[in-house]
């Protein structure tokens, strides 16, 4: 090894980003999408809403001791997982479908990553001061004021962090509960360490990793490159108009010059470090600032608007050419985008029915095959059952259970001698159940019969059905 | 940010990096640094074994293995999470054994208790006979069905469970034995016999053998098995008229339990399971859908 060569460094340190404060519509509509999620996300677990004196009283609530998750109306238990992932499902499509029409816009407004990341931008411009006062201070030698200003952002960011891992756990229990007991102590382990794990993401990845946590952690960005193409919509930079780029002064030759005046407007408001007049890159999050940024440049040195703005790719071309732009419906409403929505849709509409037919009633039915059936002393032939019998309705029902076969069968339960279960209110009951085939009767001498067995609660009037096979002896 | 460039342009473009010196086939290898992630990662790997070593058993010695500093070892956890669960049990099974043994199932806890631990009981000690879902073998009871040798009620479970069949080690254990009527009857009574018993019990027989063994069924066997063959629970003695046969109704197996009986043995179980156990395995054995 030579020792003139150093070998290169493997390791790209971070590079301090001081994004500067910018005013404009989509800064506008930023503020508004921030105030919005995060009001949804600190506020819904104190909504309330009245479900009667046997079930609790929150309106989202994940419920994981009793294994219900609440949802305003709507309660879902365990066997309808299916709801749960077919939400996912989409909001996968509803990525893809955003993608593919605006581009990086879920990373750009409504990532979490990137609304705590604003949050504590914010936090930290109130406290430290706007780009140039917090470029001073961070090149500043450590003084009284500079630990002042430092310790006060960062008990900030923590009590904003603390917050952030405190909202959720009130989503898993009651809300004015727990938060009775987190102070005073005595709520449950998890709680608090689940606090703690997120409140130390929340601090980390919002004061400190902030863009590393889109450039090197998310997949999403990597993913994403698959979902654009030419004619989807993304923050570019209109080159062809701006270069070549340089100071207007006066007296010097402007005449070759572009609309671009190099004053670094959109790089010092970039909150991943970027210049957006590199092209597309993989950092940008397309969230918008640069194009409010150069706007307002704009507009002081007389220019037209747009210098950087909401294009695609073919939009370029189109404009080289001197043509006109195309409208941004015609990039929006495309066979890719519609294909998107009609899958979405189908999911949302097909959920949607699901809710409203299900029944309020339902059961699981186990048939025990150890053995597959006994032979009883008249030489009747018996298999048994374990039915779970699910009670979703909100009091107590007594079901009858019955079943309607080809083939004579008769049903009786365990413990009782009657055919009526009593299962209390938002429970599930075990029942085993006896169905037996006299000696000499087609069940009995056959292979397996199918039948159905159903459960009835006279009171409401709701029914659930379930196909089970009886095992006969099968010569 | 701008002029950043990537670690592996950087390398691509220096064209000859440092290697190792080592060349094989023309293709020569890079002596990068390692990653800093890696080696903090590979560093705290290794402090993460030094102190698990201190700590927890780790060296294999002739007997056993190095304590560690911790004195943790599973099988002692698993001895405390069993203190634990014990504990939390041992109220339950002070009722289980202070309560008449039919108001059990009258306690929904209660019930619940003995269902489930005496399924587990049950799956422990008699499924090696009985077959883990109670059904049973050749010499072995169904225990799902509703024919009884010697009673169905919970109490006679009980009993039955607790003293045993047939067996020496418990003097209240049931009992009852079979006469082998080998060189007691001839070749033909027997022949006889087996006819009528299968005549009784719905089965194919020839009519005069059956008939003629009617005579030797009430002279030999009415005794234990009754007039009419539906036999005697106080006695262990079979019903030999329904559809039920713990050794085989075909006439070899009959002709084998004429000529040689049956003796079929089950432990005692007081002395090997807590009366809070045999209460339990006793509901469970009732709840299987037998139960009278």
């Amino acid at each position: 090894m030579s020792a003139t060569q150093e070998p290169p460094k493997l390791y790209a340190a971070q590079e301090p980003v001081f994004p500067k404060r910018v005013k404009g519509k989509f800064r506008n509509l930023k503020w508004v999408i921030m105030i919005v999620t995060l009001g949804i996300y600190y506020l819904t677990p104190w909504i309330r809403w009245d479900r009667g004196p046997s079930l609790p009283d929150q309106a989202v609530l994940i419920d994981m001791a009793n294994r219900r998750f609440f949802f305003f109306w709507i309660e879902i238990w365990p066997h309808e997982f299916y709801f749960v992932a077919g939400l996912l499902i989409m909001a996968g499509l509803g990525l893809f479908l955003f993608t593919s029409a605006l581009g990086r816009v879920w990373c750009g407004y409504t990532c979490p990553q990137t609304v705590w990341t604003d949050l504590f931008f914010t936090v930290e411009r109130w406290i430290e001061g706007d780009r140039n006062a917090r470029l001073r201070l961070f090149r500043a030698k450590w003084d009284a004021k500079k630990v002042r200003l430092r310790v006060t952002k960062y008990i900030a960011w923590l009590l904003i962090a603390i917050a952030t891992g405190g909202a959720w756990v009130f989503y898993f229990t009651d809300a004015p509960t727990l938060l009775v007991d987190l102070f005073t102590l005595n709520a449950h382990p998890i709680a608090y360490t689940t606090i703690a794990i997120l409140t130390a993401t929340t601090f980390v990845f919002g004061g400190f990793m902030r863009e590393q946590v889109c450039i090197y952690m998310c997949p999403w960005p990597r993913i994403q490159a698959a979902m654009m193409d030419e004619d989807t919509i993304t923050v570019a930079y209109r080159e062809w108009r701006g270069e070549p780029r340089g100071k207007h002064r006066k007296g010097a030759d402007t005449e070759n010059l572009g609309d671009c005046i190099d004053c670094m407007a959109c790089v010092n408001v970039c909150p991943t470090g970027i210049d957006i007049r590199d092209g597309q890159q993989m950092e940008c999050i397309t969230c918008a600032l640069c194009i409010d940024a150069c706007d307002d440049i704009m507009d002081k040195i007389g220019k037209p608007r747009g210098l950087i703005d909401y294009m695609a790719l073919t939009d370029e071309a189109n404009e080289r050419a001197g043509n006109p732009k195309k409208p941004i419906w015609q990039h929006i409403f495309r066979v890719r985008t519609m294909i998107y929505t009609g899958l979405w849709a189908s999911i949302g509409i097909g959920l949607v029915v699901l809710l409203f037919i299900r029944a309020p009633i339902d059961m699981t039915i186990s048939p025990i095959r150890n053995p597959q059936f006994v032979t009883l002393s008249d030489g009747s032939i018996r298999n048994t059952y374990d039915l779970r019998i699910r009670n979703m309705q909100h009091e107590v029902a007594d079901f009858h259970i019955s079943l309607t076969s080809d083939e004579i069968l008769r049903v009786e339960l365990e413990g009782t001698s009657t055919l009526s279960v009593t299962v209390p209110a938002d429970t599930t009951q075990l029942q085993r159940v006896y169905v037996t085939s006299r000696a000499d009767d087609p069940a009995a001498l056959g292979d397996t019969t199918d039948f159905r067995f159903w459960i009835e609660d006279p009171a409401s009037n709701e029914r659930s059905y379930g196909d089970t096979v009886f095992n006969g002896r099968g010569n | 940010m701008t002029d950043k460039k990537h670690p592996e342009e950087q390398i691509l473009q220096e064209g000859d990096p440092n290697t190792t010196g080592h060349v094989w086939d023309g293709i020569k290898e890079f002596d990068n640094p390692m990653p800093r992630w890696w080696l903090w990662t590979f560093y705290a790997c290794i402090a993460w074994g030094v102190l698990y070593v201190i700590l927890y058993p780790a060296w294999p010695l002739v007997n056993g293995a190095t304590a560690g500093l911790l004195g943790y070892s599973t099988r002692a956890e698993v001895a405390e999470d069993i203190a634990t669960f014990d504990a939390m049990n041992d109220p339950l099974r002070a009722r289980m054994e202070a309560v008449e043994l039919a108001e059990i199932s009258e306690d929904a806890e209660l019930a619940n208790f003995a269902v489930q631990g005496g399924g587990a009981i049950f799956r422990t000690w008699c499924a090696q006979c009985h077959g883990s879902g109670a059904a049973g073998a050749r010499g072995y009871p169904n225990l799902l069905d509703d024919d009884w040798l010697w009673g169905g009620t919970l109490d006679d479970i009980y009993l039955t469970i607790r003293h045993g069949i047939r067996n020496e080690e418990d003097l209240d254990a049931r009992y009852s034995e079979m006469t082998a009527f080998d060189e007691i009857l001839s070749d033909d009574e027997i022949a006889q016999v087996v006819a009528y018993v299968r005549n009784i019990s719905g089965q194919e027989a020839d009519a005069a053998m059956s008939t003629a063994g009617e005579t030797v069924f009430l002279d030999n066997c009415a005794s234990c098995h009754m007039d009419d063959g539906t036999g005697d629970r106080f006695l262990g003695a079979p019903n030999l008229t329904d559809a039920i046969w713990l050794y085989g109704g075909d006439e070899a197996a009959l002709e084998e339990t004429v000529r040689n009986a049956r003796f079929g043995v089950m432990p005692s179980w007081q002395n090997r399971l807590t009366e809070s156990e045999v209460r339990s395995v006793s509901v469970y054995v009732h709840s299987l859908g037998g139960g009278e």
